[in-house]
């Protein structure tokens, strides 16, 4: 091969390497275009006074997203509370009984259950819950939120059970524990690091859901912390105020965003610390 | 006359239409080291883990026939009595990583629920620490965690923990096979001080640590119990043919 033919080859391997570099880059590119967009949009609308008020009606100036706030908070609350215990349990069943035929159905199910498309587990839950409790309801869309969760905390508990090493379980049954309490007191401790990262990835994943709640939770202009009556929340206030023809709403709409935004990257990075921080060592 | 308190009579055990234990019958006396040797696949494993019955455990795994400690049948009893009372040390060190020193050696009681006054469990923690010869190298460090030890330290915990439930039995599954050779010595002469209280069975892969630590041996070859006898006379006199092939090391 002459010298000439080796550089050829030689540039081609190293523009290939500045693809790479480049083709990685732009993973970046588009949250950190979000984030800057975002911050510009919403930050300055940020303050003290957004955070603890109601929206003002139509004309009035000023008001703040406190009703939205506390709506997703509660709607989150109540969907993790049915979520993640169910979740966990279901992944316990899975990592302990790989290759029974129930397992085999939870897994396809959970599997399908995560790529239903939000909307339709909303029009579900619409007709599952809103209509026989005869009603838009915040509790209902807990509910849909809840479906949602559900297959990510089943799917990253059984990933990090399964990785476990079977003598963990070994020693604790020879000690004379009965199943519940080596699930419980040794197999879930030990796994809890990647027990919780899932956890909170699903609880980041919900909180910027709209489509079910369109359906569910409805909305609401006033503070409410009553489950069984419509009840605002973050993503639904920036559907409805973003699309509304007022410049002071769409000032509430992109405070909100920014608000969104910050708590789903404050989850993230919050998974990762604890993720590292509790990770049991082998 | 010594005592029996292990007596299995026509055992087998299987997984699935895997016949690996076969017909084995055994008189084990209270008080003794007992090792049990043969080569890979030969059954001695699975036998020990019957014992216990961890064998169980393992989905498709059966067992026939008669194992009883006491005269009482294990296999009437519940898994878990059966488990307090027969301890059980693994190939490879396994203390409970998310728990310290401390807190792994009275595991069998702090996960079990049994609740025991501070006083109690320390001196528990001290006694069974103290008889596996760890005590003086970890008691300024009972709070770090057990995965911190070395191999044979950990390994120690482990007896330690099985020791700290005064089992009446405490079944050993290679437990040198992942250590190095002064770890080994270090456990084997816990065998001797332990059989004072307990009766001891030794799974081994290595004659040698047979002819060390025991009293009795059984030889095991294809699932069958084909010698046991003194561990002497076994290694001097055997009287079967395969023991003696065995020994001198014609097949592994």
């Amino acid at each position: 091969m002459d010298a000439k033919n080796v550089k050829y080859r030689l540039g081609k391997s190293y523009g290939f390497q500045i693809l790479t570099y480049i083709l990685a880059f732009a993973c970046v590119v588009p949250l950190l275009a979000i984030l800057i967009f975002i911050l510009k949009q919403g930050l300055s609308k940020i303050n003290w006074h957004f955070l603890v008020n109601v929206p003002k009606p139509v004309g009035e100036s000023g008001g703040g997203i406190a009703n939205a706030l506390v709506g997703s908070i509660l709607i989150i609350i109540v969907a993790s509370i049915i979520a993640i215990p169910i979740g966990i349990m279901a992944g316990v069943y899975l990592s302990e009984n790989k290759k029974s035929r129930l397992a085999y159905w939870v897994r396809l199910s959970t599997d399908v259950l995560q790529g239903v498309p939000s909307i339709v587990i909303g029009i579900v839950a619409y007709f599952w819950m809103v209509k026989p409790l005869g009603g838009f309801s915040a509790f209902s869309g807990s509910v849909a939120l809840a479906i949602m969760m559900l297959p990510i905390v089943v799917r990253s508990t059984e990933e990090t059970l399964k990785l476990l090493p079977d003598s963990l379980r070994e020693a604790a049954l020879a000690l004379g524990m009965p199943f519940h309490r080596v699930i419980f007191k040794v197999i879930v401790p030990v796994g809890i690091s990647g027990i919780l990262s899932g956890v909170m990835l699903s609880v980041a994943r919900i909180t910027g859901e709209t489509a079910p709640l369109l359906f569910t939770a409805f909305g609401n202009p006033y503070l409410s912390t009553n489950l069984t009556k419509p009840m605002q929340s973050l993503p639904l206030l920036i559907f409805n105020y973003a699309t509304s023809p007022y410049n002071d709403w769409h000032d509430l709409a992109w405070g909100a965003s920014l608000i969104l935004l910050l708590w789903v990257l404050f989850l993230n990075i919050f998974t990762k610390i604890v993720t590292r921080k509790w990770k049991v060592q082998l | 006359m010594e005592s029996t308190i292990i007596k299995s009579r026509n055992f087998n055990a299987s997984f699935g239409s895997n016949h690996v234990v076969r017909n084995v019958n055994i008189d084990i006396p209270r008080n003794h080291v007992i090792a049990v040797m043969g080569p890979s696949g030969c059954g001695k494993t699975t036998y020990l883990r019957c014992i216990n019955r961890m064998h169980e455990l393992i989905p498709g795994a059966t067992c026939s026939g008669e194992m009883k400690l006491n005269d009482e049948n294990i296999y009437e009893m519940h898994p878990i009595f059966v488990r307090l009372k027969i301890g059980m040390v693994f190939q490879r060190p396994n203390p409970f990583p998310n728990l310290s020193i401390y807190d792994n050696v009275i595991a069998g009681y702090k996960l079990n629920g049994i609740k025991l006054p501070k006083a109690e469990r320390d001196r528990i923690v001290e006694h069974s620490l103290t008889r596996v010869a760890l005590w003086n190298e970890v008691k300024d460090s009972l709070n770090k965690k057990g995965s911190f030890l070395s191999g044979g330290q950990q390994q120690r915990l482990c007896i330690a923990r099985a020791v700290a439930m005064e089992p009446e039995v405490l079944l050993f599954d290679e437990p040198t096979s992942a250590l190095d050779p002064i770890s080994t010595s270090t456990v084997e002469e816990l065998f001797h001080e332990l059989k004072v209280n307990y009766t001891l069975i030794i799974v081994t892969h290595n004659m040698q640590q047979a002819a060390r630590v025991s009293d009795k041996t059984a030889f095991f070859f294809m699932g069958e119990l084909v010698e046991y006898d003194e561990t002497k006379t076994m290694f001097t006199n055997p009287k079967d043919n395969r023991t003696q092939n065995y020994i001198t090391g014609r097949f592994s």
